[in-house]
C-alpha cells in the first residue's frame, strides 16, 4: 500500500482545479504538497482500522448476539440477544456473574501487587545503578534478560521449576534445605497465586527498570550538586529531586504497567493452561474459558467489552489526574 | 488522486478482501473429476504415544493412497489438547483442513455447528454403505435422524490395567468390585517409596468427564434427562464424582502430583515405570505403554469394576471419527480418502498399529496377540459399555463438568477434604453454566 510517491508530484497539478472561466488560476484546494502528510498516514490508519478498530467493532457486535456452536459457520443466523449477554455477565447472584466479579477482584489485587512490586524493584535498581558506576553495564544487561527472553520460553521454564515432583524449587526446599517435609504444590491450590505474582513481577520489572533508568539520566547533575551544597542528604535528594523530576515518566510507566498487567494472558495461560486454579483465575483467561472452552462467544465478547470499558475508565481517570499533575508541576 | 478517492480505493480493496474471504466456500469438486495432483490437508489426532509415533504409523499408509490415486496428503498430527480448539477455529473462520479426525465424544457438537460435510446416503454408498461399520461405533457418528457428519475410524473402550508383578507380590487378584479396587490400592500404596495403588490423569478435563460418566452410570445417575436437560446434581452423579475424587481425597491411593497431569500419557508413564499399580485407560493404552517400554506380559486387563450392587458399566463407546470439512475445495478427493481410511485393509493395519478396535466389520480386531486382553476388551465393548448421550451440549458437559472435577481433584491434592456437599456445589455450578449455552 505504498502510496507516497513524491515523484508523482509533477503529474498532480492544476487542470482539474482552474475553472475555465476564471481569469487567473487559483491555488488548487488540494495539492500534493498538502496531501502528502495525509497520504503518509493512510497506510497506518488503514492497518489501525484493520487490526484494532474493526475487531473491536465486531467484538461489540458479537456481544449483542447469542453466538453459540449452532451459528458458528453463519453468524448472521445467530439470534439477537440485546443486552442479554451483559445481563448474564453482570448478574452477580448467578454463577457466571459471581465468578466474573470474583475474577475481576482477583485480577485487580494481582495487578496492584505486580505493578507495585515491579515499580519498586525497577526504581530501586535504577537508583542503585545510578550511584554505583562499576559493573553497571553488566548488571544492566543481566536485569534486562527477563524482558529480552521470549515470554513463552521464560514462563515455561518457571513452570518446570514449579513442578511438585521434580521442580527445582521443591528440590531446594525439600531435599536440600529440608524446610518442608511434604513437597508443596506451586501450580494448583492457594500457592498458585503467589507463583503467578512472582513470575509476572519477574517479567515486568525490567521494563520499569528501563524506563526509570532512562528517566533518571535526563536529570541534570547540577541539581544534585546544588542540593548537596544546601545540605540535602541522599534520601532527600532522591525524594525531592529524583522522584520529583521523574513524575511524568513514572505516571506514564504506572499507567502502562497497570494496563498491561491487568490484561495479562500469557503468564497465567502458559503456567496453568485453560483451566486455572481458583486462586489464579485472572480475568483474561476467565473470559477465554467462558468463550472458547464453552463455545459461547457472545458471552465472552460481552465480558471482553466490559473489560475494555473498565480499562478505558482507568485510562480516562489517569488522564484527568495527569493533567492536574502537569498543571501543578 | 484525491484523498477521498484514495480512501474509497482502500476501503474497496478491504471490502474485496473480505468478500473473497467470505465467498471461498463454494465447492467445485463435488463430482468425480480427475483428482490426481490434488493435495488434501489432513489433521490427524494424536492416537499414538507421541506425535512422531503417529507420523511413523500414518506416513507409509498415506503414501500408499497417493500411489493409488495420485492425491497427495499433507499430514498434520494435532495433540488432543489443541484439536477441539483448532477445529473450532476452522469452523468459525471457514479456513481449515480438508479432512480431519475428531473425538467421537464431540461428534454431535461439531455436527451442530454445520461446519462438516454431511454423509448423505449417496456419500455413504461411496464409502461402501453404513452396514460395513460396527453398529455401536457408527452410532457415535452423529445425532440420529440426520446424515452423520463423521464416520468411525478407531474404536476404543476404557479398561483397568494392572501391574501383574506388583499384584502377585502382594498376593492380590485383579479387583472385581470397586471396594476391592480401593482396598487393593491401599495395600499397594507406600508414599515413602513414592509407590501408589493407582494413577489418574487428575488435571485432564476430558478424561475427568469420561470417568464422571462411567462412575455416575454405575450409580444409576444420568448426566442428562430424556429431554436433553442437564441433571448434574442427581444423587448418582454426585456419588460417581465422589467415587473418583475419593481415590485421592479420602483413600490417598493416588500420588497427589497426579492432580497436575494434564495429559493421559503422563499417567501412562507412572504406570509403565511401576510407580502405580493400576491405571484406567482406553484400548490404545497398549500401544502407549509399549512406547514407554512396558511389554504386554507385564500387565493384565480387567473391566473397570463397579461398586458392589452397582450397574456394571465400565466404559462408554470411545473412539475417533473422521470428518470432511464442508468448505473443502476437493470433496471428491476427500471422499476417496475417507473411503481409503475406512477400507477393510487400512482399518486392519491402522487399528493394529494404534492397538484400537476396528470400526468396520470386515477387519478383525488384532490390536494384541494376547487373547485374554482381546477377549476382555471385546466383552467390555459388547456388555459393559454405554454410549455417551448424543446431544449437542456434550462439549459443554465435558468442559463444565470435566473442569469442575479437575478443580475438585486439585483441592483434594492440596489437602482439602471433599464432602458430598462440595461435589454437589461444584456440579450445581457446572449445571448453571450449561443454562447459558
Amino acid at each position: 500500500m505504498a502510496v507516497t510517491l513524491p515523484g508523482r508530484r509533477t503529474r498532480s497539478p492544476a487542470p482539474r482545479t482552474g475553472g475555465a472561466g476564471e481569469p487567473r488560476p487559483r491555488r488548487p484546494r488540494i495539492t500534493w504538497a498538502r496531501a502528502t502528510p495525509y497520504l503518509l498516514i493512510v497506510p497506518a490508519i488503514a492497518f489501525e482500522l484493520l487490526v484494532h478498530v474493526v475487531p473491536m467493532v465486531v467484538g461489540g457486535y458479537l456481544s449483542l448476539i447469542r453466538l453459540t456452536q449452532f451459528f458458528l459457520t453463519d453468524w448472521s443466523r445467530a439470534p439477537f440477544a440485546g443486552l442479554g449477554n451483559y445481563r448474564v455477565a453482570l448478574n452477580f447472584s448467578g454463577p457466571l456473574g459471581s465468578q466474573l466479579a470474583r475474577s475481576f477482584g482477583l485480577t485487580l489485587g494481582f495487578t496492584v501487587l505486580v505493578v507495585g512490586l515491579s515499580f519498586l524493584f525497577g526504581i530501586c535498581a535504577a537508583l542503585v545503578l545510578q550511584r554505583f558506576v562499576r559493573g553497571r553495564g553488566l548488571l544492566r544487561t543481566l536485569f534486562l534478560v527477563p524482558y529480552a527472553l521470549p515470554a513463552y520460553a521464560g514462563i515455561i521454564t518457571w513452570k518446570f521449576m514449579l513442578q511438585r515432583d521434580n521442580g527445582l524449587l521443591n528440590e531446594l526446599l525439600v531435599n536440600d534445605l529440608h524446610l518442608v517435609k511434604d513437597p508443596p504444590f506451586w501450580l494448583i491450590g492457594g500457592n498458585a497465586f503467589a507463583s503467578l505474582v512472582v513470575v509476572s513481577v519477574w517479567q515486568q520489572w525490567p521494563f520499569a527498570f528501563l524506563m526509570t533508568m532512562a528517566g533518571m539520566q535526563v536529570i541534570p547533575e547540577e541539581l544534585y550538586q546544588a542540593a548537596a551544597i544546601d545540605g540535602a542528604g541522599t534520601w532527600q535528594q532522591v525524594r525531592h529531586i529524583t522522584l520529583r523530576m521523574m513524575r511524568p515518566v513514572n505516571a506514564v510507566l504506572l499507567l502502562l504497567l497497570f494496563l498491561w498487567t491487568f490484561r495479562e494472558f500469557n503468564t497465567p495461560y502458559v503456567l496453568f493452561g485453560p483451566t486455572p486454579p481458583d486462586s489464579a483465575d485472572l480475568l483474561t483467561v476467565h473470559i477465554y474459558a467462558s468463550s472458547f472452552i464453552t463455545w459461547n462467544f457472545g458471552l465472552g465478547s460481552a465480558m471482553s467489552v466490559l473489560l475494555m470499558l473498565f480499562l478505558i475508565v482507568v485510562a480516562g481517570l489517569w488522564g484527568l489526574w495527569h493533567r492536574r499533575v502537569s498543571r501543578d508541576a | 488522486m484525491k484523498i477521498r478517492s484514495l480512501a474509497a480505493g482502500v476501503s474497496a480493496a478491504l471490502l474485496a478482501a473480505a468478500l473473497t474471504a467470505c465467498s471461498h466456500g463454494g465447492n467445485d469438486g463435488a463430482t468425480g473429476a480427475d483428482d490426481a495432483g490434488v493435495t488434501l490437508t489432513y489433521w490427524a489426532s494424536n492416537q499414538g504415544a507421541s506425535l512422531d509415533n503417529d507420523k511413523q504409523v500414518l506416513t507409509p499408509e498415506l503414501d500408499k493412497f497417493t500411489q493409488q490415486t495420485g492425491i497427495k496428503i499433507k499430514l498434520e498430527v494435532v495433540p488432543w489438547s489443541n484439536l477441539t480448539n483448532n477445529t473450532l477455529s476452522a469452523a468459525v473462520s471457514g479456513q481449515g483442513p480438508d479432512v480431519l479426525n475428531i473425538g467421537n465424544t464431540n461428534a454431535v457438537t461439531f455436527q451442530s455447528t454445520g461446519a462438516f460435510y454431511p454423509f448423505d446416503d449417496a456419500a455413504l454408498q461411496q464409502v461402501g454403505g453404513k452396514d460395513r461399520f460396527v453398529a455401536s461405533a457408527f452410532a457415535t457418528a452423529g445425532t440420529s435422524g440426520k446424515p452423520p457428519t463423521s464416520l468411525p475410524l478407531y474404536s476404543q473402550v476404557y479398561a483397568l490395567y494392572y501391574n501383574k508383578k506388583l499384584f502377585a507380590d502382594a498376593g492380590l487378584q485383579p479387583p472385581a468390585t470397586w471396594e476391592d479396587l480401593v482396598s487393593d490400592a491401599q495395600k499397594l500404596t507406600d508414599p515413602a517409596q513414592k509407590q501408589y495403588g493407582i494413577v489418574i490423569p487428575g488435571g485432564t478435563v476430558n478424561a475427568s468427564m469420561h470417568f464422571t460418566f462411567i462412575f455416575s452410570e454405575q450409580h444409576g445417575g444420568a448426566a442428562f434427562d430424556k429431554d436433553g436437560k442437564p441433571t448434574f446434581t442427581s444423587a448418582g452423579m454426585i456419588s460417581g464424582v465422589k467415587q473418583y475424587v475419593d481415590l485421592l481425597g479420602k483413600y490417598h491411593v493416588v500420588n497427589p502430583s497426579a492432580a497436575q497431569y494434564t495429559d493421559a500419557s503422563q499417567s501412562a508413564g507412572d504406570f509403565a515405570r511401576g510407580k502405580a499399580a493400576m491405571f484406567m485407560a482406553q484400548t490404545s493404552g497398549i500401544n502407549v505403554l509399549a512406547q514407554n517400554g512396558m511389554t504386554a506380559d507385564q500387565y493384565g486387563i480387567a473391566p473397570i469394576p463397579a461398586p458392589a450392587g452397582g450397574d456394571k458399566i465400565s466404559s462408554f463407546v470411545a473412539g475417533t471419527n473422521i470428518s470432511i470439512f464442508k468448505n473443502t475445495k476437493h470433496l471428491s478427493a476427500a471422499l476417496k480418502f475417507v473411503k481409503f481410511m475406512t477400507s477393510d485393509a487400512e482399518q486392519q493395519i491402522l487399528n493394529k498399529a494404534y492397538t484400537t478396535q476396528p470400526a468396520v466389520k470386515g477387519a478383525p480386531a488384532a490390536f494384541t496377540d494376547d487373547q485374554q486382553k482381546l477377549a476382555v476388551f471385546t466383552k467390555i465393548l459388547s456388555d459393559y459399555s454405554k454410549p455417551l448421550p448424543l446431544i449437542s451440549a456434550i462439549q459443554a458437559f465435558q468442559a463444565n463438568v470435566g473442569g469442575a472435577v479437575v478443580a475438585l481433584i486439585g483441592k483434594a491434592a492440596t489437602g482439602a477434604a471433599i464432602s458430598d456437599a462440595d461435589v454437589k456445589a461444584a456440579l450445581d455450578q457446572a449445571q448453571q453454566k450449561m443454562g447459558t449455552n
